[in-house]
């Protein structure tokens, strides 16, 4: 049995901790691509906006509810919540503070081992000299566990264990001891990383270094202001999302690093100072490394099109090729700082999503902190391995949207509802500027009452019904189609095609064209069907087991809803379905074990 | 580039780095506030 003594060592290292919170993989790789796909310089505006808007006013509300829970002993959102307001439905609202750190670390810790893993490929030149889709297959290569790029069996799950480990070693060493001190060696060097990488995406200069164009090309298109799109929903949407992502809001680890500051302490410039830290790596860093980089090598319209490989895809596929070109010591240079800092970026907020997870048990069940932090390992891991396996079948993608998306809107609307409208802004405004160090603009009160608020009900909303192709005007009370990925898209399964059952005997093409290859890569089948009506032809690769027989061949034109193959076949809808079980399952196993924590609590008249 | 693409983009990164440069020299310039304080390494 041991309490919860938990503290941080210095100021400093709290700001920098949050801001290591904050700062993670999304400010590299998901602004840049974010930037992009809403028109460069047309996201610039709404996104700023957002910051100043829901960013801010949701820093202040977390901050406060962490630290006026941490006054009384409770360390995460379930009890903070529920002595902000008594009625039992907030202490289960409250749940999603420590449902959302668990799964996401689960999915989360995963990415950050693939930066770890091309850290050391980066530092021992496995790069060196492969094509472009010598690169992009190593990470297939990578992906598809069952093969190794290094000779070690299992070699991303190898990589994915040894990083949990390493996360659960840091935590075991406590806040101050481990978290704290973390982040005081990794944020400076991922500055300093950042700092080296952007300094050379700006100065790429064409016809150098094999690049076609200059860096700024890719700024300019980042940056050129497009004032019409303050109009488009659809980029104030994708702009309110990003914020949430970048400043790690509606997630309740921002709460719980708050919990152990004292009442008589600040915690208003302390989160200004970390969330601009924040900004400063996302905008001034973030915008200035990925884009610049691949848009000197590729050209704007090539780049528009590798963004639909998202994020990860450019970052992992694309990005050390590009390096390569840089040289011998450049490119280990730049690789191992892009990939050091996006693990650095990872590590620092994985550990964060540790903390409440742990504070909880050592709240409530007097754990000690290592047998804290091993649980925190164990249970990560248990739901985590489905995504490793699974990769391919869209579990990672599905954890990534309900609990990494979904959950952090609907939180972090609530709490603010909590903060402004139950609790009141009355007192929650005392309990923000006690002990403030700097003057909080009068006009916030207001924001955070109304503002605030109404953009987050606007934002679950919009995504919640948001229309095919982003036409809002199509929205009327007769019905209209859903986005794939709106809400009610995705709870519909309207992203999933001819293939709507777990089992089946035969696969049906989920894509209309001509068959043109049937192959074998790493002794997988797979039959490639391709669109030949548009002018850019895309191709759609089924895989299929040897035991399957194939219904059509190459040449064969096919429609959407055609068999392609007979046998037996688990289908992908199986495979997101269980995902979706999975985490409903930990959410309601929480649920209980709050609802077992609060029992014993009023047992023992601690509540 | 652009000149008005230069002007957003300075603006917008000099307001952001100055701000973050600014809360960030606050912090380290404001006194501890007496003991006993959240920060373990100010104890005496």
């Amino acid at each position: 049995m041991a309490t919860n003594n938990e503290a941080w060592g210095s100021r400093v290292g709290l700001i920098l901790a949050m801001a290591g919170n904050a700062v993670g993989l999304g400010n590299f790789l998901r602004f840049p691509m974010q930037a992009v796909q809403n028109g460069g310089g047309a996201f610039i505006i709404p996104y700023l906006v957002c910051f100043l808007l829901m960013g801010i006013p949701l820093l202040f509300v977390e901050w406060t509810t962490g630290r006026f829970g941490g006054q009384f002993g409770h360390h995460t959102t379930p009890f903070a919540f529920h002595k902000m307001n008594q009625k039992w439905i907030w202490k289960y609202i409250g749940v999603f503070g420590i449902f959302s750190n668990l799964s996401i670390a689960a999915y989360y810790c995963y990415i950050e081992s693939w930066t770890l893993s091309y850290t050391m490929h980066s530092a021992i030149g496995t790069f060196n000299g492969m094509t472009q889709h010598g690169v992009a297959d190593f990470f297939t290569n990578y992906l598809d566990i069952s093969t190794t790029t290094t000779g070690i069996p299992y070699e991303a799950v190898v990589f994915y264990v040894f990083c949990l480990a390493l996360n659960v070693w840091i935590l075991s060493k406590g806040l101050s001891g481990g978290v704290e001190k973390a982040a005081k060696i990794m944020m400076p060097l991922l500055i300093l990383f950042g700092i080296f990488l952007a300094i050379r995406g700006i100065t790429l200069k064409a016809g150098h270094e094999g690049a076609l164009f200059d860096g700024v090309v890719g700024l300019n298109f980042l940056w050129t202001p497009q004032y019409d799109s303050l109009l488009n929903p659809k980029v104030w949407l994708a702009a309110a999302g990003q914020i949430f992502f970048t400043l790690s809001l509606g997630q309740g680890s921002v709460q719980c690093y708050a919990s152990y500051v004292k009442k008589k302490d600040d915690i208003v410039l302390n989160s200004m100072s970390a969330g601009w830290m924040n900004e400063f790596v996302e905008v001034v860093l973030g915008s200035a490394i990925i884009i610049p980089i691949s848009i000197g090598y590729f050209g704007l319209d090539k780049v528009m099109e590798l963004t639909q490989l998202g994020g990860l895809g450019l970052g992992f596929r694309v990005m050390p090729f590009l390096f390569e070109q840089w040289g011998a010591i450049l490119s280990v240079l730049a690789g191992v700082s892009f990939f050091g800092l996006l693990f650095f970026a990872g590590i620092t907020s994985s550990l964060a999503m540790g903390t409440p997870c742990m504070s909880f048990l050592m709240d409530e069940f007097k754990w000690r902190r290592g047998s804290s932090a091993v649980a925190f390992g164990v249970a990560v891991l248990v739901l985590g391995l489905p995504t490793v396996f699974f990769f391919q079948e869209g579990v990672f993608d599905e954890y990534d949207y309900w609990a990494g998306t979904v959950s952090l809107v609907v939180f972090a609307m609530l709490e603010i509802i909590l903060f402004s409208w139950v609790f009141g802004i009355k007192k929650g405004w005392a309990e923000l500027t006690a002990g403030a160090d700097i003057k909080i603009p009068g006009i916030y009160k207001f924001i955070l009452k109304f503002v605030t608020p109404i953009m987050l009900i606007a934002v679950f909303f919009g995504s919640a019904v948001r229309p095919v192709n982003d036409d809002w005007s199509k929205i009327s009370f007769r019905g209209w189609d859903l986005h794939s990925e709106s809400i009610l898209g995705q709870m519909l399964h309207n992203n999933i095609g001819p293939n709507k059952s777990y089992f089946s005997d035969a696969f049906y093409s989920e894509k209309t064209g001509v068959v043109d290859s049937v192959y074998v890569l790493r002794d997988r089948n797979y039959i490639r069907v391709t669109d030949t009506t548009n002018a850019v032809k895309t191709s759609t690769s089924f895989e299929y087991k040897a035991k399957n027989q194939l219904t059509v061949k190459i040449g064969d034109p096919v429609k959407t809803g055609d068999i392609l193959y007979t046998g037996g076949k688990i289908n992908k809808l199986f495979y997101l379905d269980i995902s979706r079980f999975l985490l409903t399952l930990i959410f309601a196993l929480i649920g209980f074990t709050v609802y077992y924590a609060y029992r014993k609590r009023v047992r023992e008249n601690r509540i | 580039m652009e000149t008005q693409a230069l002007i957003f983009m300075v603006t917008a990164e000099v307001i952001i780095t100055g701000l973050t440069l600014y809360f960030f020299i606050r912090v380290l310039l404001t006194k501890p506030k007496g003991e006993p304080d959240s920060y373990t390494d100010t104890e005496d």
